[in-house]
Formats: C-alpha cells, structure tokens, sequence
C-alpha cells in the first residue's frame, strides 16, 4: 500500500515528481485559462477588424499596428516613457539616500524604518492617489494654507497637470525603489567603505566608484520594479492629471470601453507589454552576470 | 561618515515626511466639522456618522468583502498545493512554470484587466461579481505561491523524509508535518491576498459589471463625482483597515 516502503531508490523519485505534477494541475489550469488564454486572446484581437457598431471582426491584418504610427499615438507613448523614466530617476535620487541612510542604522531600528516604507505600499493606492488630490486642488488644503499665510492671493493650480502625475507616480512607487535598494547596500561590507576614506576618497567619489559598482543589481531592481507600473499606470494620470496627461493605460482604457475600439486597444496593450518585458528582461540579463562573479569570488 | 549624517538623515526625514504626511492630513481632516474640507472648524465624529448611514457603500463594501474572502480562498486552495508541487520539480520544466505562474506579477495591471475582459465577452460569461473573484483570484495566484514557497525553501526536507520512513502516507506527512509547518506563511499569504483583492481598483474596474460595486470602485465614483469629507472619513477606514490586515499578517510570518 505504502509506496514509500519497498523498493525506494527506483520510484520514490519518479513518483514524487508524478505527485509534483498532479499537485501542479489545478494552479497550472487556473492560470492558463485566466491569464495565458486572456492574453492570448488579446493578441488574436489585436490582429482582427473592428466591427461596425464596436465588435470584433475575424479579418486578420496588421492594421491596428500600423494605426499604432499614428503621432497622437506616438505623442502619447512618448510622454507615459518621459514621466516613467523621470519618477524612476526621482525615485532613484531620493531612495538612494533613503536606503542608505536605513542601512546604516542600527539592526533593531532598521526593521522599524523598513516597516514604515511597507505600510505605504500596503495602503489602498486610490486613497493615496486622493490624498494628493485633497491637497493639491484649487480649494486644496496647501493653498488654502498658503492663502491664509498671505503667501498667495489668488489659489495656484497645482492639481490636473503633468507635474501632479509626476508627484504621484513618484508618490506610489518610492517604497519598490527603497527596498531592492536597501537589501542591496545592506550587504556592503563596511570595511570597503572605511577603506574608501582611509585612501582619500571624497563623497562623491565613495558614490560613484564603491557604492555604484557594488549595488548595481539593487539599483537595477529598483528602476526596473517602479518603471514597469509607473509606465502602466492608469489611476494617477486619471486622477491627478489634465486633459493633456494622458499616459498610454488611460489611452487603453478609452479604446477599450469609450471608443469601443477592441483591436486597437489590444495592439496597444500588446505594445506596452513588449515595452514591458523587454526592460525585464534586461533586469535579468544584468542580474545574471553580476551573481555569477559574486560566486565566482 | 559622520560628515554625511545631517544631509543623510535630512533626505531620509523628507523621504519619510513626504510618505506619511499626506495619509495623516487625510486622517486629521476626516474630523473635521467642516463641509468645506481644508479649513478646520473643529472635531467632529460627523463624517463617519454619515459614512454609517451609506447604504450604497455599505453595499459596497459587503461585495468587497465577499470577494476578497471567495477569491482569497480560491487561491489558497489553489497556491499551497502549486508551491508544493514547484518544490518537488527540478531543472529546466520549474523554471518554465516558475515564469508562467509569476506572470501576473510583472504584468500591467491594466492589461490584466483588459485581457479578462475580453476573454469574458469572447466565452460569453455575463461580467458579475463572480468575474470580479475570477480575476482577483487570477493576480493573487502567484502571491500565495511565491509566500508558501519561500517558507517550504526553508523547511528541512529530512522531515518529511523521517515520517515517510516511519511509515506515515503522503497525505499523513503532509497534514502531520508539513502543514503545521507552513501554516503560518499559508495564513499570511491569505491575509495579503485579501487586502490586495479588497484593494484593487483596475482590474476590478474592468471586469465587474453593472451593479457589482465594491468598495475601491465606489470611492473612485465618490472621488470622479465632487469631493466631501465623507470621501476622508472612508479613506482612513481603508487606511486602518489595511494596516490592520498587513501587520496581522506580518505577526503569522513571524511565528
């Protein structure tokens, strides 16, 4: 009854890996028919017709690719890049620090600072989103505080613009730059560090010749894990931002449900997927290499 | 190093300042008496008296919380046994699942909404609450699998090794050993998942049909329709609930 019990060596691996597959089964189907078949749905679409009145026509061409030329498109796709990779580099200038400055604490305050950089990331995003709405618009609380303070006379016009988009994008994501950032700088030996000032190293030169080189991977993670959903976002150009601030989710989510336009919101979904893992992969292709030579040390 | 210490601990003050000051303005202003919602007019409970009193969002929020529970159960029921099974693989058919499973993870959320929904408009199935909790349960999947495996990575595998040579069947060295011990990931993998399904907007957004309003979707009418301070009061509710469920989950991983 027990297969466990007689002849071990022979089946006991073949049989573990049969249960492995069997326990595999049920995820493995759930996950192919609710994201790879959806996915793969939105190819075939990308690649039909629309139909008159909004519906899909099975007529294969690459037309909505090539409607993808279109400058409005490419307007659009060229301003969600330029914000996703501006919060990326602001997220960088002020997590650097951030992290650095976590790393060097003592253990038990460390864990305490990490907590507080997860809660954020951890709150409901459309109540953070409305926070900077609470504060930024017309009657927001910085410029009802700015008026009161005789600083302004008239109310300044903060909310709907790119710059808000900017403040939330960075807003959203800076705790997914703090973390890789910190568990990289974490593991620096203190003594590189010492040895740098020992030999006359400046600050500047400590960042960009020890620090740099050594947290490279962290650094990669970091801007990697806050472009790809700050280049996909949808909620905080929807919310924070004006007519003009439209990034390439708000421009999928019109074609979708607005103009009714399936196939080319699918080439657009599938564009921004290529965008997408393409910049994963090379955050895999830099990590590769970089773990390789630790090993090798 | 020393020299660093003002501008460093500067920066991170900021840094720290400009995550947690907006969440606290919020908080404060949900007690404030005041319609108009950026000067205060004094403490007041009213705001979440009236919160009380919103039968659509009680409705609301009672969909959020069936569909966080139904799809946090789906992917626990699905996800323990996939990290297993994971577990037991080796070379190059893992790391082809691995990707498949983590999928979700890098995807943007808004194709995984867009996707969703058009798969259900292609196999016809009427958008519901019940496709809410598909979907849920298709981006929550690879949370649960990436929690319980790193703790079964950790699990010293002589154990199940010892009861199965002590005669125990599989299903006896999982419910004897192996499940006391994951256990604890198992509930704050759970937990995490229900706070990002009570959580998520885009996806929820984009598949949940005509009157299956959750919680994030009624806010984000609230927010769309002119602002109140009801709007603050609701927020810090969330804001409070979230911390509660995350840190609960945080004391499971400990143990």
């Amino acid at each position: 009854m027990n297969p466990w019990s007689s002849s071990k060596e022979t089946e006991a691996g073949l049989d573990s890996r049969f249960r492995g597959w069997r326990l595999l089964g049920p995820g493995l189907l759930w996950t192919t028919v609710f994201c790879l078949l959806p996915m793969a749905v939105v190819l075939a679409v990308s690649l039909a017709t629309r139909g008159t009145y909004g519906g899909v026509l099975w007529e294969f061409s690459l037309d909505n690719y090539r409607d993808l030329l279109h400058p409005l498109y490419g307007r659009i796709f060229g301003q969600s890049l330029l914000l996703a990779g501006v919060t990326t580099g602001i997220c960088l200038a002020l997590g650097f620090p951030l992290a650095y400055y976590i790393a060097r604490l003592p253990p038990r305050r460390q864990a305490l600072w990490l907590i507080f950089i997860m809660i954020p990331f951890w709150t409901n995003f459309l109540v953070r989103t409305y926070a900077w709405i609470f504060i930024l618009r017309t009657e927001g609380l910085l410029n009802t505080v700015l008026m009161q303070l005789h600083l302004i006379s008239t109310p300044l016009d903060l909310l709907y613009s790119n710059q808000a988009v900017l403040l939330g994008l960075v807003y959203g994501y800076l705790p997914f730059m703090v973390l890789p950032l910190y568990a990289a700088i974490e593991r620096i030996d203190p003594a590189l560090i010492e040895a740098a000032w020992d030999l006359y190293a400046d600050r500047w030169s400590l960042f960009r010749r020890v620090l740099i080189p050594l947290t490279k991977p962290g650094i990669i993670a970091g801007c990697v894990l806050v472009f790809i959903p700050s280049l996909g976002a949808y909620l905080t150009p929807d919310l924070l931002g004006g007519a003009r601030s439209m990034m390439i989710g708000n421009l999928i989510q019109h074609e979708y449900l607005v103009a009714r336009d399936w196939p080319l919101g699918s080439a657009l979904s599938i564009l921004l997927m290529l965008i997408v893992m393409s910049s994963l992969l090379w955050y895999f292709t830099a990590q590769v290499p970089q773990t390789r030579e630790r090993g090798e040390q | 190093m020393r020299g660093q210490g003002i501008w460093l601990r500067g920066i991170s003050g900021f840094g720290m300042a400009f995550l947690y000051l907006p969440i606290i303005v919020l908080v404060v202003f949900s007690f404030n008496a005041s319609r108009l919602s950026a000067t205060w007019q004094g403490f007041s409970w009213h705001w979440y008296g009236v919160l009380w009193h919103d039968e659509a969002l009680l409705a609301a929020a009672a969909n959020s919380l069936w569909v966080a529970a139904l799809s946090t159960s789906l992917v626990v029921l699905l996800g323990v046994p996939a990290a297993m099974g994971l577990e037991r693989l080796r070379g190059r058919g893992r790391q082809a699942l691995d990707t498949i499973f983590l999928l979700p993870l890098v995807l943007p959320e808004v194709m995984m909404g867009v996707a969703l929904l058009l798969f259900f408009v292609m196999i016809q199935w009427p958008l519901s609450l019940a496709t809410v909790v598909v979907g849920h349960a298709a981006f929550n999947l690879p949370v649960v699998i990436v929690m319980v495996r790193a703790r079964l990575q950790k699990l010293d595998p002589r154990l199940e090794e010892a009861a199965s040579d002590l005669g125990a069947s599989a299903w006896q060295t999982f419910y004897r050993v192996t499940w006391p011990l994951v256990r604890p990931a198992v509930l704050g993998a759970a937990l995490l998942a229900f706070t990002v399904s009570l959580d998520d907007f885009i996806v929820t957004f984009f598949v949940a049909g005509p009157g299956a309003t959750t919680l994030p979707l009624r806010v984000y009418s609230m927010i769309k329709s002119g602002l109140s301070p009801e709007i603050n009061a609701l927020s810090s509710v969330l804001v409070l609930a979230s911390m509660g469920l995350v840190g609960l989950s945080f004391v499971f991983q400990r143990r």
